[in-house]
């Protein structure tokens, strides 16, 4: 392995990006801490009014309800389009035509612009006109406008219909970057699926998975436009997302010192839960990093000589 | 890898008409397909149609909604205002995130590791969040709906983005290639223009196609930036539904409007697809 060689003129090559991004993110971000210190009236009449519209959010039950609820859904996301992901993936075709048709039908759900997929999905689950619908009331009573729980459901069906694909693209990925030789070793010690699954892949997969889970995690944590297009946040506000919230505070109801409170600390939680992340995600790249590998090492072993063109 | 001997995840060879996995994961995706299928199967329906039958089969086909999008300003102006801001907002992002993924790809500096970690939590951060800023500051910059300010506003999140794939695709790149290149005399900037960058032209490729889809897809921050001149298809749409019951079939027209672009750019990139959504690092 060649070393990268250390030199600080390399900052003229970042620098175009370091001067946009922040353009675009670090000036509106101190234009919102401005905002949550300050009770803005009018131009010229503003009051310096410290943490107290951070203690207003923090103890807002509205915001703290939206807070458990977004962590909830995203709880859910993670525990249903993971492994649906693996399992799709791992039916994917792998060579030929039809890979590369599974590759555009898989991946299509992620193109289509959110609000579309929103009212693709209020078409499709209308009772009057839409077919999923139509075809749930004929089994047991479903409203997304009325019943919570229905909306709920919705909303989470919809995500996983939406970015599921993205995990098992990735797992997919994670897949075909397996060598051909692991496999032949695990049919000569006639290793079941289970194991094959349990020893083989999964730990190949570590990093996509990660990615998979944090992309995952972060997004559903924002995720605003398709419930808001299919259910508004309601009925009541039983799937209002910390967005939809923070969006209705800050446009709706122009209250910017609270807008701005919970803007800050909900980006605060987001970046110490990417650290988190990108920490477990770099550990196997720093130096003296040890690397789990036992499994594959008994595979090795009898696959012989096999193991030698990874 | 040769595709007669070839192996599938369980270990044994798969060449019979019925192969159950394979139909099984057809089977799934048919009923993936089943929202994406209604809505086009809506878009060809007029709304009398729509709301006094139910069919699962069309009965009548009109392409009176396609003909009110088509005919609409509004609605041809706001799908040419999409694509305007996402192409200015692919090719920017890409101008400024060549050189700097070089730089994490090739050197160390003091800084990077923080720099890194920095560009990626934009990419994480909620689009809320800026909604007031935004709206505020590209007011007093004149930036205010035009599709150079929803271009720019969503560099946010391109940027980084584009930073971080390349960095990977760079990556696989060997060192040597500078080096020899430095050693026959080439200056850093026709390396990197005449050579550096062809080589890696799929990964630009990649990398393109994920940031007009990011910018393709996003509504809320280009919502709250336009008014009217810049509007995007998204905006368009969501405004519509609220005006005097809600025309379905011109809806659907418009939605079906809106996959077709990416499906076109998905069938160029689909080999690569897959690496750039493990953002070059797999």
């Amino acid at each position: 392995m060649d070393t990268k060689r250390k030199n600080n003129k390399a900052w003229f090559l970042v620098a175009p990006v370091v001067f946009v991004v922040a353009f675009t993110a670090i000036v509106p971000l101190m234009a919102v801490a401005n905002y949550s210190l300050q009770d803005i009236q009018g131009f010229d009449n503003r009051l310096f009014v410290g943490l107290d519209f951070f203690k207003l959010v923090a103890t807002d039950p509205n915001i703290q309800n939206a807070f458990m609820r977004n962590l909830w859904l995203s709880a859910q996301v993670l525990l249903i389009q993971i492994p649906l992901g693996i399992f799709i993936a791992r039916l994917m075709p792998r060579s030929g035509w039809k890979a590369s048709a599974a590759l555009v039908v898989v991946a299509i759900p992620l193109i289509i612009p959110w609000n579309v997929i929103g009212t693709t999905w209020q078409i499709f689950t209308r009772s009057d006109i839409g077919l999923g619908g139509v075809l749930a009331n004929l089994f047991f009573e479903y409203n997304t406008t009325a019943s919570p729980f229905d909306a709920w459901v919705t909303v989470i069906i919809m995500d996983t219909w939406h970015w599921t694909p993205l995990v098992a693209l990735l797992v997919y990925a994670g897949l075909r970057s397996i060598p051909q030789a692991y496999y032949q070793a695990a049919a000569i010690d006639s290793a079941s699926p289970m194991a094959i699954f349990r020893f083989v892949e999964l730990p190949k997969l570590r990093r996509v998975l990660l990615i998979a889970i944090l992309l995952r995690f972060m997004d559903s944590f924002m995720l605003y436009t398709e419930p808001f297009v299919v259910t508004g946040g309601g009925p009541g506000d039983s799937t209002t997302t910390l967005s939809i919230l923070l969006t209705t505070i800050a446009v709706g109801q122009f209250d910017v010192g609270v807008a701005g409170a919970f803007s800050l600390m909900y980006f605060l939680f987001i970046q110490i839960f990417s650290f988190i992340f990108f920490t477990v995600l770099t550990i196997d790249e720093r130096p003296g990093a040890t690397k789990v590998t036992k499994p594959k090492k008994k595979l090795f072993a009898k696959a012989g000589g096999a193991a030698n063109d990874n | 890898m040769t595709t007669k001997t070839e192996l599938t995840a369980a270990g044994k060879k798969r060449s019979s008409f019925f192969d159950f996995r394979s139909w099984l994961f057809w089977l799934i995706m048919a009923v993936w397909a089943l929202p994406v299928v209604w809505l086009v199967s809506m878009s060809f329906r007029d709304n009398a149609d729509i709301l006094s039958e139910f069919a699962v089969i069309p009965t009548s086909i009109s392409l009176n909604g396609y003909m009110e999008f088509f005919s609409d300003r509004s609605w041809i102006g706001s799908y040419m205002n999409s694509v305007t801001y996402t192409l200015l907002n692919t090719v920017m992002s890409l101008v400024v995130a060549l050189p700097a993924a070089y730089a994490f790809s090739r050197y160390t500096f003091s800084g990077d590791k923080h720099l890194f970690f920095w560009l990626l939590t934009n990419r994480m951060a909620p689009a809320a969040v800026f909604l007031l800023p935004f709206f505020q500051f590209y007011q007093s910059l004149d930036l205010f709906d035009t599709p150079f300010g929803v271009a720019l506003a969503h560099m946010l999140f391109n940027v980084p983005l584009a930073v971080w794939i390349l960095e990977g695709f760079m990556s696989g790149v060997p060192k040597q290639l500078d080096e020899i290149a430095e050693i026959d005399g080439y200056k850093f900037g026709r390396f990197f223009l005449t050579i550096f960058i062809p080589m890696i032209r799929s990964g630009i490729g990649v990398t393109a196609f994920f940031l007009f889809m990011f910018s393709w897809v996003e509504l809320l921050i280009a919502r709250t930036i336009t008014a009217t001149s810049a509007k995007p298809i998204a905006a368009q749409m969501t405004r519509t539904i609220s005006a005097s019951g809600i025309d379905w079939s011109l809806l659907s027209a418009a939605g079906v409007m809106t996959i077709i672009p990416g499906v076109i750019v998905i069938w160029f990139v689909r080999n690569y697809i897959a690496k750039g959504f493990a953002l070059g690092r797999v």
